[in-house]
């Protein structure tokens, strides 16, 4: 059914579910939401399993006309919202009625928002996936970003029976100094000193940072002598941090499927939302931690997740 | 590139869900040949809680759900499945040929590379257009194939400042590349000619009209059997 129409778009906003699996093989990225926390909380607080498509909003929100009565909740970065010009809470279901104008400002902290809607998005599946890969033309809303005047459509749901509020001590913060824990690898035998330099030192986000990846700024990481410039190209991570020429590390996102520059670390997954709420001027900081230490904070956020998931239904 | 297959696999952690297995270091067919055997090896009867198997050049990366898959189970299935590599049979390898105008606006470095190599343009379309090129990876963006084999007389420096966009089907070398542009990307190869068929097309059932290992052989058009493919492919 009809969810809504697009009055205005926004700066960057895109139909993204968890991502497309399966054809890196053939030079298809995963794509998919950036803030795989923002985006679970999304889906959880209007019913909806984790596996529904959402609208990924990028500093600057879209203007959006309701066209049927559905339960819809944003979480991710803090934006001005309204809904019919009242202020609207993130991080919670609001029951948006048919004709409702739901506007969604400029960013205020925090760079990506998910609009979740009961049902999920309902954009054809390709390859597996409803996500957007723009540079691809492939998925989502005919393999765009959103438009004015597009006609977004919805899976059918029922309405919750009562307001989802996501737990406020558990809304994730996002300051402009950011920690982010990394494994060293895949090359890290590639370094010595420039692994020192790495977690010891303040990076600046530039301004060139998107889906594709992040471009840092600080001072230069060196390969170790006689380290060769360049290796033969092979699979990329979103996470990897990936040393180019020029000495300045780029954290690999999720629209690259392979390159030939050496990653000194990979930003544990736990971390890659504090990545993907980062704006142009933030400063980073990597610190060190064992797979082992990155894989039991994986598990534990995987239990929050199924926790909440508990509690909100209950609510 | 010298070097080639390993005598025991390679292990690299690429973050909390990656295992990057490497079985050379070389740009090498038989390295390659075993790349692929291992990713369909594995991909007939996966270990528990594998998300994707990506096979390139001279590695696999294994992308992995840590509440379900260890790296240390994954690494003894890894070695315990060489054994079964003797028995698989990798799919044959088929030829695709792949209609190209070379030239013109279609082609507008080819003269550059003529020049820089003292050679004639018809020189350049001869010799590329002769060999068989294998197809050891895809990547970059959809369909991109990355092809081995070009001759070496051919071999020409990326541009100086690449290209904002190069059109869709665009023929292009880099050093000792050659490869092809399915969909409109930036790029700084040289630009030699381009081909009407629509290389990814994720309309179709099956999007891709080769895979790694399969083979590509150039075939010369002239422009007026361009325009006739390409209202075909339409």
């Amino acid at each position: 059914m009809d969810a809504f129409s697009v009055l205005t778009p926004g700066a960057f906003t895109t139909v993204q579910d968890r991502g497309r699996y399966g054809f890196q093989q053939m030079g298809i990225p995963v794509s998919g939401v950036l803030d795989a926390f923002a985006f679970r909380a999304a889906n959880m607080l209007v019913g909806n399993p984790e596996t529904s498509a959402v609208l990924e909003i990028t500093v600057m929100g879209p203007r959006l006309e309701i066209l049927n009565k559905a339960d819809v909740a944003i979480t991710g970065a803090e934006m001005g919202m309204t809904l019919n010009d009242q202020p609207m809470e993130g991080w919670k279901s609001i029951s948006a009625n048919s004709g409702d104008i739901l506007d969604i400002h400029q960013v205020k902290s925090g760079c990506r928002a998910y609009l979740a809607v009961s049902g999920g998005i309902d954009v054809p599946v390709v390859l597996g996936s409803r996500s957007t890969y723009v540079g691809g033309k492939l998925g989502g809303y005919l393999g765009r970003p959103l438009k004015a005047g597009d006609v977004i459509q919805s899976v059918e749901a029922k309405p919750l029976s009562a307001t989802r509020k996501f737990p406020s001590d558990l809304i994730p913060k996002h300051p402009p100094e950011i920690l982010i824990r990394a494994i060293p690898g895949p090359q890290d035998d590639f370094f010595q000193d420039g692994l020192e330099t790495l977690f010891q030192s303040d990076f600046m986000v530039s301004a060139k940072a998107d889906r594709m990846g992040y471009r840092l700024q600080g001072p230069n990481i060196k390969l170790r002598e006689g380290m060769p410039k360049s290796i033969i190209s092979e699979p990329t991570m979103p996470g990897g941090v990936q040393i180019p020429a020029d000495e300045q590390p780029i954290i690999l996102l999720v629209e690259q499927t392979v390159g030939g520059y050496t990653k000194i670390v990979t930003v544990i997954s736990t971390d890659l939302p504090k990545v993907a709420q980062a704006t142009p001027g933030d400063t980073i900081r990597f610190e060190k931690v064992t797979l082992e230490t990155a894989h039991s904070l994986y598990r534990e956020r995987q239990k929050l997740l199924r926790d909440l998931e508990e509690r909100l239904f209950h609510q | 590139m010298s070097g080639g297959l390993f005598k025991e696999v390679g292990f690299r952690i690429a973050g909390d869900q990656g295992l990057l297995v490497e079985y050379g270091d070389a740009i090498d067919l038989e390295v390659n040949y075993k790349v692929r055997a291992m990713a369909i090896v594995l991909g007939d009867d996966p270990p528990a809680g594998i998300l994707e198997i990506i096979p390139t050049y001279r590695s696999l990366l294994i992308l992995y759900d840590p509440a379900v898959a260890a790296p240390k189970d994954l690494k003894e299935a890894l070695i315990s499945l060489e054994e079964r590599l003797p028995g698989i049979r990798i799919p044959p390898p088929k030829t695709v040929e792949i209609p190209v105008c070379y030239g013109g606006e279609f082609g507008p470095d080819i003269e550059f590379v003529a020049e820089s190599h003292g050679l004639s343009v018809a020189d350049v379309v001869r010799l590329h257009s002769e060999p068989e090129y294998p197809i050891y990876m895809i990547g970059f963006t959809p369909g991109f194939p990355f092809l081995g084999g070009l001759s070496e007389t051919l071999h020409t420096p990326r541009l100086g400042t690449p290209r904002t966009l190069v059109p869709e089907g665009s023929v292009g070398i880099a050093n000792n590349q050659t490869g092809m542009y399915p969909v409109a990307s930036p790029g700084g190869w040289q630009l030699i000619g381009r081909t009407p068929i629509k290389l990814f097309a994720p309309e179709r059932p099956n999007p891709f009209l080769y895979q790694a290992g399969d083979r590509i052989k150039f075939k010369p058009i002239s422009p007026e059997e361009y325009s006739r493919l390409a209202r075909e492919e339409e």
